[in-house]
């Protein structure tokens, strides 16, 4: 089938990007949408024309390095899966599309469809983490978790930081993906330690690299390849109000500190 | 660590409004105390069908709470500054998050409420400000005689352009609320698969009752339901 695609060309993070008509002539609906846009780059290079640059690694939904927008849905209108995992049988013969990087401050456009989302790295690094000593594994089960924490610390942690969430919203709000981060750990008691102080951190951090705030309108929960609920924002809210309330002095009582 | 410091003391507060869940937690919370007001005012003034001893009865009942009157304006004008003010900031931060727009975006969950709701809120609030010059201080009324807040209602509801204002902006103001009623308690952390779904059938109502209580007296007016003792 043909397929004409019209792709954002931007030579690098600095120049000033445009809409550019390509067309496939031959996809087979058999291939993925990547796999598409390789046939696509394959005769460009052999016009030695510059290849369309996007990101990609695993191609099994899995390692969120994929995504772009299509027809202004990031990851396209399949819901519950990333662009490495749309199949071409989803389009018909003379379809036209419109691919586009994601678009936000905190997501500067590197290449073409390609964005640095390195913002979404140094978000974790605030406070994404647990401290856990090492030395010899822990007995197995030791640790007691509530049944349905741990369901929920597991769909959390399903994220795999795409941005899709981001690029959806219309405040280009971080919320999703912040949220399914403190959830995983905040659910589970290996994350009470810094649970106060991850909440603020994280909430900070990501103020501070310029995502949007939050107006719940749902936009990311539709669109996430790994179906992250907006349950996990209001959770978010909650353990960010509770440490800014709570908040205290570390005690240096008894020579503590 | 983290090269973030969580500030104590004074920074405290600043460090709380800074950042964007503290400016949402405000928003909602004080939009929590302008619904409330919202729903017992239109309640309230649901007496003009009982007739104008009922209504202006209610009317000095309120004037008679005296300090305790003043208070709930300060409360409520408090609560509308914030709210204005948040509302005003977070824009400017959305306008900030994505300098570039998209050549195509497509919208699959948001409502045309959470979409409009920085443009349904700053006309309500210019229509909150004409709304008190009406019928509290009388400034925009054309015959205005205080205490006599039944006659002020139905005169003030004969000229159609008036009514036609407010009918647009109580539309508005259902709107506004069918969003913003369970928004604020997804900002203020309520969200749990059990309730929300609740929440949502509880916003819808509420924007419906207001909505519909608000523009029924107009209408009534303007239909000649209201008012026929009022030459
Ligand atoms: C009677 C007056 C009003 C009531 C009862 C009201 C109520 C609410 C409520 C309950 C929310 C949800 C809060 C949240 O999710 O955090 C909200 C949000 C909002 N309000 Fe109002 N509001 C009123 C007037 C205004 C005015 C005058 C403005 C003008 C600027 C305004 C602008 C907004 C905006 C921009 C939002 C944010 C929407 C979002 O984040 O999704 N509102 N309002
Ligand atoms: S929350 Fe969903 S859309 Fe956002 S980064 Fe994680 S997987 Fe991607
Ligand atoms: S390439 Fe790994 S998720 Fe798509």
């Amino acid at each position: 089938m043909k397929i004409i695609l019209n792709i954002w060309r931007q030579r690098n993070a600095k120049s000033a990007g445009k809409m550019a008509r390509y067309e496939v002539a031959d996809a087979s609906e058999h291939m993925s949408f990547l796999e598409m846009l390789d046939v696509l780059n394959e005769e460009l290079t052999r016009k030695g024309e510059d290849p369309v640059t996007f990101e990609h690694d695993c191609r099994e939904g899995i390692c969120g390095c994929c995504g772009f927008m299509i027809d202004g849905v990031p990851h396209g209108p399949q819901r519950g899966t990333t662009v490495c995992q749309l199949h071409m049988r989803h389009y018909k013969n003379g379809d036209e599309l419109w691919l586009e990087p994601f678009r936000a401050k905190a997501f500067p456009v590197l290449k073409d469809l390609m964005v640095d989302r390195s913002a979404f790295d140094r978000v974790i690094a605030s406070g994404g983490f647990i401290s856990v000593n090492t030395g010899s594994a822990p007995d197995g089960n030791a640790l007691p978790v509530v049944k349905k924490c741990s369901d929920m610390a597991m769909d959390a942690a399903a994220c795999i930081g795409c941005g899709a969430c981001v690029a959806s919203c219309p405040n280009a709000s971080a919320s999703l993906f912040v949220s399914a981060k403190i959830s995983h750990l905040g659910l589970l008691p290996q994350g009470q330690a810094e649970r106060d102080r991850r909440a603020m951190r994280m909430v900070m951090k990501m103020t501070e690299e310029g995502f949007g705030y939050c107006t719940n309108a749902g936009e990311c929960e539709a669109v996430c390849p790994k179906g992250i609920k907006i349950e996990n924002i209001a959770r978010m809210h909650r353990d960010y109000l509770k440490s800014a309330f709570t908040y205290r002095e570390e005690s240096q009582a008894g020579g503590a500190g | 660590m983290s090269s973030i410091a969580i500030n104590g003391g004074a920074n405290r507060t600043a460090a709380f409004y800074e950042s964007v869940v503290g400016k949402k937690a405000i928003m909602a919370a004080t939009g929590f105390v302008l619904c409330g007001f919202v729903l017992g005012h239109m309640a309230g003034n649901m007496q003009v069908y009982q007739g104008p001893e009922k209504l202006n009865h209610y009317a000095e009942l309120l004037q008679g709470l005296g300090g305790g009157l003043w208070a709930i304006r300060g409360v409520l004008l408090l609560c509308a500054g914030l709210h204005v003010m948040t509302a005003f900031q977070l824009w400017r931060l959305k306008n900030d998050a994505r300098p570039q727009p998209y050549v195509k975006k497509a919208t699959i969950a948001t409502t045309y409420a959470a979409r409009t709701m920085i443009w349904s809120g700053p006309i309500i609030g210019a229509f909150l400000i004409y709304h008190i010059l009406h019928f509290t201080t009388g400034g925009t009324h054309p015959d205005f005689k205080a205490g006599d807040v039944y006659r002020n209602v139905v005169v003030g509801f004969r000229n159609p352009g008036a009514s036609v204002f407010y009918i647009i902006a109580n539309i508005l103001l259902a709107i506004h609320l069918y969003h913003g009623v369970w928004s604020m308690f997804q900002s203020l952390g309520v969200n749990h698969p059990q309730y929300t779904p609740k929440l949502k059938l509880l916003a819808k109502g509420y924007a419906w009752v207001v909505g519909l209580g608000n523009c029924s007296i107009p209408l009534a007016v303007l239909t000649g339901v209201v008012g026929a003792s009022v030459k």
